[in-house]
């Protein structure tokens, strides 16, 4: 909460309650009450400004409720925008790379938004809410960005993090317990399907959607109605093994899932201190996303003008590394001796028993050259690194295809 | 006219002088083109009106002191009726209680009205402002440079810039940059001791835009002013014959002789742009009409804002041109007289040229300081000019027009033109009265134009003669936004010609002209 200045605030109790704001410099979500008691390890990161859990209680056993049972993380920090309006369509299709108009009311895609360099600003997910009403959820906050580009649109634009509490519900058995907590139809949604369902007399809009590579779901809830959709599931949850989790074993979920963190695997715009870690979509594996036939977006010229002048510096890609030990943030090498790219992610994946990571890499290398390439990867081993130098191959992403998480409708695990 | 094949090379937008200029120098290349006036006159803020019975007056520029040799050359100008002679400079008087002073032929070369010190301390100054003017002049008339990246001819245009820096000697070179981005007050405080001289001087370097002589950079005012020419003197300036509306005619003239299509009373509603390219335009009626190459030398926000919309264009560059700074801060007044008047210690020959009452720089900072808050200046400055004893033409006989450039007018005015507007004629008289006693009861018909008012008769945003302010953030590769400052745009077919280009107002044609060369050498 913002100190009201000295002339606007009315002297007296208000103003006092604020005085301590700087006392909670991670607030919570509304669900923290039910976090904090589930909290064993008191691990916390900060995630937007919010206190959020790298764990709760076990970083494998949380990974393998995604996996095997059904996992509930609070996506409550992810940045949320309202955005409303005659023109809403039409405002969304210059702000962000993919064609909005073929999005249809009850549906969801992942887009990402540059600047007018090209440059990526962000990547999220759009959900059309109405013909006329979408939401919009990001890594990083964007409302400046997003008021001026309403310039002379007629549409709204409004924050709604704090208003809106999520949900994220992935893994096999995620379905069956929203059915068992009466959201009767929910397993008629394909993915990227969303509708809105009852919820203690408000409304909570769930989503087919999820950032795990599973069969799972997204709720947002208005954030009085948190804690009531938090109980719902967890009882109806428990005989399915339902496991409150926290962002590590999520973060692991996605890289087998072979999906990008915006300021992890690429430097946003807005963020990037250096003028070479702009990264423009083709850059980061965000290519397929623009449509240059849909009329102009932000950042079309600067994009295409670079696909012209092959101007593209860098690509991101998914690797397959020998032996077992993570490569997380190794060097890649060309011929074991020319630098060409680092690893942003890495992992033994349990899924596809393969030790995957994602690197970026400076064209040609990872574009069209894509053998003999090395990661050196430096593994502490009792006060000394033993320097491994690992075969790496480029191989397609997703790194695990799950037939559940399209199946439809899903099995009842 | 509709078919979607185009019918023309380029379709200009806007018929100022600037506009005839690129629509002139894009026919002289063989192109066809057409050119469309909103208004039922051509000439924009360059013409002559009848603003009373049987007195005419240039609408807002009333000194030719800028117009670009090239351009002159290029449209043969000289051949359609525009000649300036050596004869035809106009003196620049300061008025002042104590006597006048008065700088003749370019700029000054001979100081009269001041002691002999101060002479030659302004002989001086007058030389360093125009050796440094020189170095900035190029700059000031060619594309600005582009920094993504540069041709060759652009950098050997820079290297001869590098090259007139250095032989201005290691001293000069030092002075030219310590003065560069100074205020204006503390060069002349530094150099000179008459506050007349020092008066004019600062309000020739703030004239026309937001600042005062003692706001930072005011100094480059007055260097945009000694780089322009007349009549191959530099800083030298005339009071054109048939006011600046002839200058007009004769581009005009060049255009009509190039085979332009001149086109009055057809404002442009939209810019057309299929598919992220600009390919014709539709005008207020409806009609529409397609062309290889469209431009805009009309106000850049209004291109862009108005015009195109900003769905065609990105965000940042949306953001860049809504913060363009335009709020006109100059009115201007009109007065038709009975008979010529009589100012104070001014000789008869020199009420032909260029009054201008700003007795001191602490009065025209005085005039400002208002201006920041909406408020105009209780004891205005001003530029007075009688067009009518060099052109008999222009007033009934025995009667006289006086046109005078005046400030500070705020655009956005506190209290509201309307109410503000009579108050500030009355501030103005006064002014008047004090250098010419008298004048008031000679006043036949008293015209003012407000910002506000400039902005709804000429199509200027914020009234600002300038199409945006002109200061080092709004210059060079800056204007009118970073990144585009090459005449064309973020929108391909679409460039700009106006003012609101570099190198800015004033009546040069340079932006127009520079503007065609762009699009002849981009052999669009």
């Amino acid at each position: 909460m913002i100190p009201q200045s000295a002339e606007a605030a009315p002297q007296g109790n208000s103003r006092a309650a604020a005085q301590s704001h700087f006392r909670t410099l991670r607030p919570g979500t509304p669900f923290q009450p039910r976090i904090d008691a589930l909290a064993l390890k008191n691990d916390w990161y900060d995630w937007a400004g919010y206190r959020a859990p790298h764990s709760l209680w076990d970083e494998e056993l949380e990974y393998f409720a995604i996996r095997s049972q059904a996992a509930l993380f609070d996506i409550s920090p992810m940045t949320k925008y309202r955005i409303e309006g005659p023109d809403a369509e039409a405002y969304l299709d210059r702000v962000t790379l993919r064609d909005v108009t073929r999005l249809k009311p009850g549906r969801v895609h992942y887009t990402a938004w540059c600047d007018d360099e090209g440059f990526v600003l962000d990547d999220g997910t759009l959900f059309r809410l109405s013909p006329t009403r979408f939401r919009l959820c990001s890594q990083e906050r964007h409302l400046p960005w997003l008021l001026d580009s309403a310039f002379r649109f007629d549409v709204t634009v409004e924050e709604e993090t704090e208003a809106i509490a999520g949900l994220a519900l992935q893994g096999p058995t995620s379905s069956a317990i929203l059915r068992d907590a009466g959201f009767a139809g929910v397993e008629r949604l394909k993915v990227f399907d969303l509708a809105a369902f009852d919820h203690d007399g408000a409304s909570v809009v769930i989503s087919r959607t999820g950032f795990t590579g599973d069969l799972g779901y997204e709720l947002f809830v208005p954030a009085g109605k948190a804690l009531g959709l938090w109980d719902r599931l967890m009882v109806a949850g428990a005989p399915r093994g339902i496991r409150a989790i926290g962002y590590t074993a999520l973060n692991r979920a996605r890289l087998e899932a072979g999906l990008i963190v915006a300021n992890a695997d690429f430097t946003t715009s807005e963020h990037a201190i250096r003028a070479d870690r702009t990264r423009m979509p083709d850059e980061i594996g965000l290519g397929f996303m623009v449509d240059p036939e849909k009329g102009n977006f932000n950042g079309r010229r600067a994009i295409l003008e670079a696909r012209a002048g092959r101007k593209l510096r860098h690509v991101l890609v998914g690797l397959e590394i020998e032996g077992n030990i993570p490569a997380e943030h190794a060097i890649v090498y060309h011929k074991k001796s020319q630098e060409v790219g680092l690893v942003s992610a890495a992992m033994w994946s349990p899924m596809a028993k393969r030790n995957i990571a994602i690197a970026s890499l400076a064209r040609p290398y990872g574009d069209t050259i894509v053998d003999d390439l090395w990661v050196e990867i430096y593994a502490m081993r009792e006060l000394q690194y033993q320097k491994l130098m690992k075969r790496a191959k480029v191989v397609p992403r997703p790194f695990i295809k799950l037939d559940r998480r399209t199946a439809s409708p899903p099995a009842d695990f | 006219m509709t078919s979607s094949s185009p019918t023309w090379d380029a379709i200009v937008i806007g018929g100022g002088h600037n506009g005839l200029v690129a629509a002139a120098t894009l026919a002289k290349s063989g192109r066809k083109v057409l050119l469309l006036e909103a208004g039922s006159d051509l000439g924009g803020a360059a013409r002559t009106e009848e603003f009373a019975p049987g007195f005419r007056v240039s609408v807002l520029a009333h000194v030719l002191n800028r117009l670009h040799p090239d351009v002159v050359r290029t449209l043969e100008l000289e051949r359609h009726g525009l000649t300036i002679e050596r004869g035809d400079f106009a003196p620049s008087v300061a008025l002042s209680k104590d006597g006048a002073l008065v700088l003749h032929g370019a700029y000054g070369e001979v100081l009269t009205g001041a002691a002999p010190s101060e002479q030659s301390a302004w002989k001086e100054l007058r030389a360093q402002l125009l050796r440094y003017a020189g170095i900035l002049k190029p700059f000031l008339a060619r594309r600005p440079p582009d920094l993504s990246g540069m041709s060759m001819a652009e950098m050997a245009g820079l290297g001869q810039t590098a090259l007139a820096l250095k032989k201005l000697g290691k001293e000069d070179m030092r002075d030219f940059l310590r003065v560069l981005l100074m205020n204006v007050a503390d060069l002349l405080d530094e150099q000179l001791a008459d506050d007349r001289l020092k008066g004019l001087l600062a309000f020739d370097a703030t004239l026309g835009s937001h600042l005062g002589p003692r706001s930072p950079t005011s100094l480059l005012g007055l260097y945009y002013r000694l780089a322009g020419e007349a009549g191959g003197a530099a800083g030298a300036q005339v009071i054109p014959r048939g006011g600046m509306g002839a200058v007009a005619a004769a581009i005009r003239a060049a255009a009509d002789k190039a085979g332009v299509s001149i086109r009055p009373a057809s404002a442009v509603a939209r810019i057309i742009v299929e598919k992220t390219r600009a390919v014709g335009v539709t005008l207020a009626g409806g009609e529409e009409l397609r062309a290889r190459a469209i431009v805009s030398a009309i106000n850049p926000a209004t291109t862009f804002l108005d015009l195109v919309g900003p769905s065609e264009v990105d965000t940042g560059f949306v953001r860049k041109v809504r913060n363009i700074r335009m709020k006109g801060d100059a009115a201007k007044l009109h007065l038709a007289l009975d008979r010529p008047p009589q100012f104070t210690g001014v000789d008869a020959v020199d009420h032909k040229g260029r009054l201008v009452i700003a007795p001191s720089p602490d009065h025209v900072e005085r005039a400002f300081n208002p201006s920041k808050y909406g408020e105009f200046s209780p004891e205005p400055v001003m530029e007075i000019t009688l067009p009518s004893l060099t052109d008999a033409s222009l007033a009934p006989s025995g009667a006289c027009v006086l046109s005078a450039v005046v400030q500070y007018a705020p655009y956005a005015l506190k209290q509201g033109w309307t109410a503000g507007k009579p108050q500030f004629l009355a501030a103005i008289m006064a002014q008047l009265e004090t250098h010419a006693p008298g004048i008031g009861s000679t006043v036949r018909h008293a015209e003012l134009l407000t910002p506000a008012d400039i902005e709804a008769r000429y199509r200027v945003p914020g009234g600002h003669w300038h199409h945006g302010e002109l200061q080092a953030d709004q210059m060079l590769m800056s204007r009118p936004v970073a990144g585009w400052a090459g005449y064309d745009t973020p929108i391909e077919g679409l460039f700009l010609a106006g003012a609101g280009s570099h190198p800015g107002g004033g009546v040069s044609g340079a932006p127009g002209l520079n503007a065609a060369r762009r699009i002849i050498a981009m052999k669009v």
